[in-house]
């Protein structure tokens, strides 16, 4: 490795607004040539991440979304034994082929590919626990051998490999040891409005000032079990534009609160607050000294 | 001083090993930190540190290494742990506020680091200690105009701030946190085998069959394997748990959406287990069950949890009709129930509210911590108590 700078680096885009911490994080990854490994509450942009890096490194995306069945080997090739066998028995095709039916998986095809890719492995606490150790030597090498043919896989440009995570499993250390990592944090006040400002461009200030204050303080609220996340926050403004609803009406409801609180509990939780006559908060000095600053 | 934050680190007992360390030594060779110090707070996080979990421990050691004053500092877990709750908010009157003097920010800090060396234990209201509430210029919730804030939220957020705002101390394991991890925490409760419908394709016997069927395909399913963990949970109400209904809920709650377990059930009872358990929190004897049927009707397979903070008075756990609830006939004393419930049970566990430094101090805990492997209910405790109840078997 040189010890210049002169790796392609990660800007942002102006469809993702990144902390520049973040920044760092990716840049850093793509200096080490290591995986990026991406934590946060669900809704913080992780999974977008992904597409903004290609899009601002210009280079083409591939992803791979981890369900609870996945194995590691699925994202290298599958061999589709099945088709074989029945092809056998039926007498179609060269069966003596096995390249047939080999199909390279999203990792097997970003090795393959001639350009640079970004890879995204999207969710990969969703899978077994042992699947991220799995997937190692792959990562660490970027080759990996087909045993059924004998073929080596080997990438052409190293990939620019993102991993998120929702915390539902333990990650093993061996795979973290190999990874960049940074948790996302929750955006604070300011870099939330740029990042409504992506979304709803030219919203009226003080109308955005009343919609923030409603879903921090939603947010403060203990008793919720499921936080309401950016993403929601986004579709909340949507809805609310839509029914063009005014500064003041904002002040003493939370309009379309289906947008914001997804369980029956957490609806009850609200209903239940305002029929005891829990006031909604109007301004930021309503809520505590982390928005007033 | 770098070597000083990588040996922190491990002293603090994040784990760090020479590969993020080499891995921080390539990215500074490329000046990737731009010469700033907060980006090298990121930077070395990103390269160090694997877990949100770690990042309130890299804070302090980086706030000691390149500052050298948080060390000094340090709010003590027990200090937060008075803080906790605002019990007594009282509202200041101006003369009373008047009467508070405008201390300097150092004169405050030297007293405050005094008051802390002579306090031994949680205080609410009142105007001289640290705590909660009250006019004294410590603690938070309080209503000094010029008084140290602790815990709580930091304000600051310049440059050389972020890491002594410490704003991840709350994804730390230890405190009892969010429903989510608390799932992860039973995830792990999993005897995996397989029974049941046959819906899986074995490729193995598949082409195995085929082959002794002479090239006729012969499909074999199998059964998908599934969690076979059958779970017995057994809850104190009232009295002393009523502080503790969130964390009880959350554990309730993460149970109940943990579709993996085969078979779960829920029994309440007030402070000890004696004749009969209960379906419903309200304790209503319509709706009860005699102990002695649960250990007829559950074989020895099911795990037990029990969630409580086995204080009682001793009476009620060690003598006949020992029950509080004198509508209830318990001539057998509680502790023969739970021994009962031990010997019939291959694994139970207690899981107890109550911070673990307290539980030696309570005559029927020690009794009880006795008689049950005992954990604390909190994210950290509940992964404890799942791998005692699948891990390996008890000694006999």
């Amino acid at each position: 490795m040189s010890a210049s700078d002169d790796f392609q680096k990660f800007q942002g885009t102006p469809g993702y607004i990144a902390s520049g911490p973040l920044v760092d994080a990716v840049n850093c990854a793509i200096a080490l040539e290591r995986p990026l490994l991406i934590k946060g509450e669900p809704g913080t942009g992780k999974t977008l991440l992904a597409r903004h890096v290609a899009a601002g490194l210009s280079m083409p995306m591939e992803s791979w979304h981890v369900k609870s069945t996945s194995k590691a080997a699925d994202g290298l090739y599958v061999y589709d034994t099945v088709q074989r066998l029945n092809d056998a028995r039926f007498g179609d095709g060269d069966v003596s082929d096995i390249r047939r039916y080999i199909r390279l998986g999203p990792l097997g095809r970003v090795f393959a590919a001639e350009q640079r890719h970004v890879l995204l492995i999207d969710e990969v606490d969703k899978a077994d626990l042992e699947f991220p150790n799995d997937l190692l030597l792959e990562l660490d090498e970027m080759r990996f051998t087909i045993p059924e043919t004998g073929d080596e896989v080997r990438a052409r440009q190293r990939p620019v490999v993102l991993i998120t995570s929702n915390n539902e499993k333990e990650l093993p250390d061996a795979f973290l040891r190999r990874c960049v990592f940074h948790f996302i944090e929750f955006p604070d006040r300011e870099l939330m409005k740029r990042i409504v400002d992506v979304h709803h461009p030219n919203l009226e200030e003080q109308l955005l000032d009343q919609v923030l204050i409603k879903f921090y303080w939603l947010r403060e609220q203990s008793e919720l079990r499921k936080k309401p996340s950016t993403s929601e926050l986004v579709d909340w403004i949507s809805a609310l534009l839509r029914s063009g609803i005014s500064r003041e009406q904002l002040d003493a409801h939370i309009p379309f609160v289906g947008a914001l609180l997804k369980t029956e509990q957490d609806s009850e939780a609200l209903d239940t607050y305002r029929e005891r006559g829990g006031k909604l908060p109007t301004r930021w000095s309503d809520l505590g000294p982390r928005y007033n600053q | 001083m770098f070597l000083d934050l990588f040996f922190g680190l491990r002293e603090a007992g994040v784990p760090v090993g020479l590969q993020e360390w080499q891995g921080l030594m390539t990215a500074l060779e490329k000046s990737l930190h731009g010469q700033s110090l907060t980006r090298f707070y990121y930077l070395a996080r990103a390269c160090l540190v694997k877990s949100e979990a770690w990042f309130d421990a890299y804070d302090r050691v980086f706030a000691k290494v390149f500052h050298g004053v948080e060390g000094a500092l340090d709010v003590t877990e027990e200090l937060l742990e008075w803080l906790r709750d605002p019990k007594n908010r009282a509202e200041l009157t101006p003369e009373q506020r008047e009467m508070l003097e405008r201390l300097s920010r150092d004169e405050l800090m030297r007293r405050f680091l005094e008051t802390l060396e002579k306090q031994d234990g949680r205080h609410d209201g009142g105007g001289r200690w640290i705590g909660t509430g009250g006019h004294s210029p410590y603690g938070h919730g309080g209503e000094h105009p010029t008084g140290i804030r602790v815990g709580g939220q930091g304000r600051n957020r310049s440059a050389m701030k972020v890491w002594e705002q410490r704003r991840f101390r709350d994804y730390r394991t230890d405190a009892t946190l969010d429903l989510r991890q608390w799932k992860v925490a039973l995830r792990r409760l999993r005897h995996l085998t397989r029974d049941g419908a046959a819906t899986e394709l074995d490729l193995d016997e598949t082409i195995d069959e085929t082959c002794r069927n002479a090239g006729e395909i012969e499909l074999v399913f199998r059964p998908p394997r599934r969690n076979n963990v059958r779970l017995l949970l057994l809850m104190d109400v009232g009295g002393t748990m009523d502080p503790y209904f969130e964390p009880m809920s959350r554990l309730v709650t993460a149970l109940r959406e943990e579709h993996g377990l085969r078979e779960l059930r829920a029994y309440y009872f007030h402070n000890c287990i004696y004749d009969r358990v209960y379906r419903s929190a309200y304790l209503l004897r319509d709706e009860s069950l005699p102990t002695a049927e649960l250990l007829r009707t559950l074989d020895e397979r099911w795990k037990v949890m029990i969630v409580g903070d086995a204080a009682m008075h001793p009476a009620e756990l060690l003598e006949p009709n020992g029950n509080i609830d004198p509508r209830e006939e318990t001539p057998t004393p509680g502790i023969q129930w739970l021994t009962r419930i031990q010997g019939h049970f291959e694994r139970v566990v207690w899981l107890n509210p109550d911070q673990p430094s307290s539980w030696s101090s309570t005559h029927t805990t020690r009794v009880v911590e006795k008689l049950f492997p005992m954990f604390h209910l909190s994210v950290d405790g509940l992964s404890e108590a799942v791998a005692a109840l699948v891990g390996a078997r008890k000694a006999a």
